[in-house]
């Protein structure tokens, strides 16, 4: 068990943890139905309000597929009743692809020889300005696992020149404990964001084969520890592509299910990530088409109300604008995969690292990169799918008819807002 | 003949419409701007998140330029806070970007009902009123908390039918009659209001006004149900000025049967 220090939920943090009950899941009876439910059990479990993780379980059967046009509709009402007719847009921005974690689908991955930065403080406050100039005011800063290069200093110092600019700030980071959470927080940083990647244990074991990120149960908590430093908006998602895909959704929509019990206060969001190419040229194991990506949206939907449905840049631009209407409700746009991506900011500081050593650069040596910038500029963690720029996208959610969102947020919420610092510096004095 | 309703008062200010409207979830700014015209709204609530408080007069965040100031009195809200730290925080920034001095005070912690926290809400009432804002806070149809909001100077109650956006009506109908007739301010029936009967219903029973947001902005056509629950709700507020007939247990026929001893003489 990992102690827990700081936070101001610290109080009422229950000692159990999803890991728990992620342990006591009935997971081969619920994999049964998703496998082999009836057109009548999924017309049931669609008359009782999906309800129950049975019930999501049917809605991702062979023979709820085959009612996808009623799941669409379905989806799509609920979505509007509880999100109207908008789309949030948001921005990834990478900070560094330094690593130490070997994760074999990742083309930031230790030993991978790729060409790797770590942006300057001012660096990354051009790359926001980029950014806030196509219009996102709602970022995710994202960042391999390295302690020296991404320490928390150096993230709490970005968060803090972002902080008054962008009216929302998001965290995909190396996990940590709540304690070393709470000064991010406390910096103006408010949603955090963490893959569990897969939740079947024996695959996460062969594809986490070094660093910090192969304890399985640590991760699992991570969501429960940011809650308890504060953080508002918590993310989730297996990347689909590693185990079956039925499963990981199961053990998602579990673990959602539990972090609006247990995280009350916090808005939280799930994400549909399905493996894109990348440096180290893994291929996937398993494979999810786009009707069954299209019915899973709509199951976590039916079985999730509140939740928010994230859709990245990694899908093709005609399945997103198809999916735009049926369920999902925040989505990125123009984005770039690599640190400096959007200005070119620190590609003069880039190195090269061989199996996590920097090495003298030595021309090709990111064949993967292979750009006529490969040499200095730093490699992307994945390609993207949808190329189309944010403004491109925006006038795209418009004429669906829907509201392109990029302000939903205000500092004036964060306990790092300068009012609210003066308000608690007065009460202390 | 036409309908002509008492004015509705708030905090000395005078309404003709007696439907509030909220600018959440409309397909586009414009739509949004077409249904509060239709509406016949004069006061329109914004969710502080969505605008621009900095004075720069942000392109991706000008909510505000769609609601005419002259035509509505802008009722900023704080949701998205969570407790009365933050929303007095948004409040304030309003006031200072020179927005109206008036707030919507919305705490609500739970993302999912968004229901209201009644502790904080009215500490944070009790700093705001003190501060010159004109209160006006979002609550659960509790009527002592109704009470309590009304001891320390807020300018009305906003109770809640149904959770936001449920479409679920007046559920909370015997509490908000305690309500109404407990009150010593306007009371705003908010929230959960899905069809015009709703609004009709929460006239009927003596709301002075409520608001509107879910159901008009992700209609087919918002404007044409934005005019509808203009009229449900002059009809509900009609209704309730002339004074409804009595409910029975059983029928009254409207051919009474002792009529026959008005009809014939009898010696």
């Amino acid at each position: 068990m990992h102690n827990l220090a700081g936070g101001d939920r610290l109080g009422s943090f229950s000692r159990v943890t999803f890991f728990d009950e992620f342990s006591r899941l009935p997971l081969a009876v619920l994999l049964r139905s998703a496998t082999s439910a009836s057109s009548a059990s999924v017309r049931s479990s669609l008359a009782s309000g999906v309800g129950s993780l049975s019930d999501f379980a049917a809605l991702l059967s062979p023979a709820a597929g085959a009612l996808l046009p009623e799941l669409a509709r379905r989806s799509q009402a609920l979505t509007r009743q509880r999100f109207g007719r908008v789309i949030r847009l948001f921005a990834p921005l990478y900070l560094s692809n330094e690593c130490i974690n070997n994760c074999r689908y990742c083309g930031f991955s230790r030993d991978n020889p790729i060409l790797r930065v770590t942006l300057s403080v001012a660096d990354v406050v051009r790359e926001a300005r980029a950014l806030g100039e196509q219009g996102f005011r709602n970022l995710l800063l994202v960042a391999g696992e390295h302690p020296r290069f991404v320490s928390n200093g150096y993230l709490a110092e970005c968060i803090r020149a972002l902080h008054a600019e962008v009216p929302s700030l998001s965290l995909e980071v190396g996990p940590m404990e709540a304690a070393d959470y709470a000064p991010l927080v406390a910096a103006g940083a408010e949603g955090l964001v963490v893959y569990q990647e897969t939740y079947d244990p024996i695959v996460y074991e062969a594809m986490h084969t070094a660093g910090p990120k192969r304890d399985f149960a640590w991760r699992m908590g991570t969501p429960e520890r940011a809650y308890a430093a504060g953080f508002r908006r918590l993310g989730i998602g297996a990347l689909y592509g590693l185990a079956a895909w039925r499963r990981e959704a199961l053990c998602v929509a579990a673990h959602a299910a539990y972090l609006l019990r247990h995280c009350w206060k916090a808005q939280v969001t799930i994400s549909v990530p399905r493996l894109r190419p990348c440096a180290g040229e893994f291929q996937p194991l398993t494979s999810m088409s786009d009707r069954e990506l299209v019915q899973l949206v709509c199951a976590f939907r039916l079985f999730l109300p509140d939740v928010g449905l994230v859709l990245s840049t990694r899908e093709p631009a005609p399945l997103r604008d198809g999916l735009i209407p049926l369920g999902i409700t925040l989505m990125s746009a123009g984005s770039h995969t690599e640190p400096g991506g959007y200005t070119g900011a620190g590609h003069d500081q880039t190195h090269l690292t061989q199996r996590g050593r920097i090495v003298p650069r030595a021309k090709g040596a990111s064949e993967w990169a292979g750009t006529p910038d490969a040499l200095t500029k730093a490699t992307g963690q994945f390609e993207i799918a949808d190329t189309r720029s944010a403004a491109e996208v925006s006038a795209l959610i418009a004429r669906l008819g829907y509201e392109p969102v990029w302000k939903d947020w205000d500092p004036a919420l964060s306990s790092a807002f300068p009012a609210a610092q003066a308000e608690s510096s007065q009460a202390a004095a | 003949m036409s309908l002509v309703n008492q004015p509705l008062v708030i905090a000395g200010r005078e309404f003709q419409s007696r439907l509030l409207v909220g600018t959440g979830k409309f397909a586009s700014p414009e739509a949004m701007r077409d249904a509060l015209a239709a509406s016949g709204t004069q006061l329109v609530t914004v969710a502080l998140r969505r605008a621009d408080l900095t004075g720069r007069k942000d392109p991706f965040a000008n909510i505000l330029d769609f609601i005419d100031p002259d035509r509505y009195l802008l009722l900023p809200n704080t949701s998205g806070a969570m407790n009365a730290g933050e929303a007095v925080r948004l409040a304030r920034l309003a006031a200072a970007a020179g927005l109206p001095k008036w707030v919507k005070l919305e705490i609500h912690p739970d993302p999912r009902y968004l229901l209201p926290d009644p502790i904080e809400t009215l500490a944070a009432a009790e700093v705001l009123v003190k501060e010159g804002f004109t209160v006006l806070p979002y609550i659960n149809a509790d009527p002592v908390l109704a009470k309590r909001l009304q001891e320390v100077g807020c300018a009305t109650v906003m109770p809640l039918g149904s959770p936001i956006g449920s479409n679920r009506g007046v559920q909370t109908r015997d509490q908000i009659r305690i309500i109404i007739e407990q009150a010593t301010v306007p009371v705003v029936v908010d929230a959960g209001l899905g069809a015009p009967s709703h609004a009709a219903e929460a006239m009927e029973l003596g709301a002075d006004a409520v608001l509107v947001n879910t159901a008009i902005a992700v209609a087919g056509d918002p404007c044409r149900m934005a005019i509808a629950f203009k009229l449900a709700v002059e009809a509900g507020r009609a209704a309730y000025e002339i004074g409804l007939a009595e409910r029975l247990e059983t029928a009254n026929a409207t051919s009474p049967l002792t009529a026959f001893l008005d009809a014939v003489p009898v010696s």
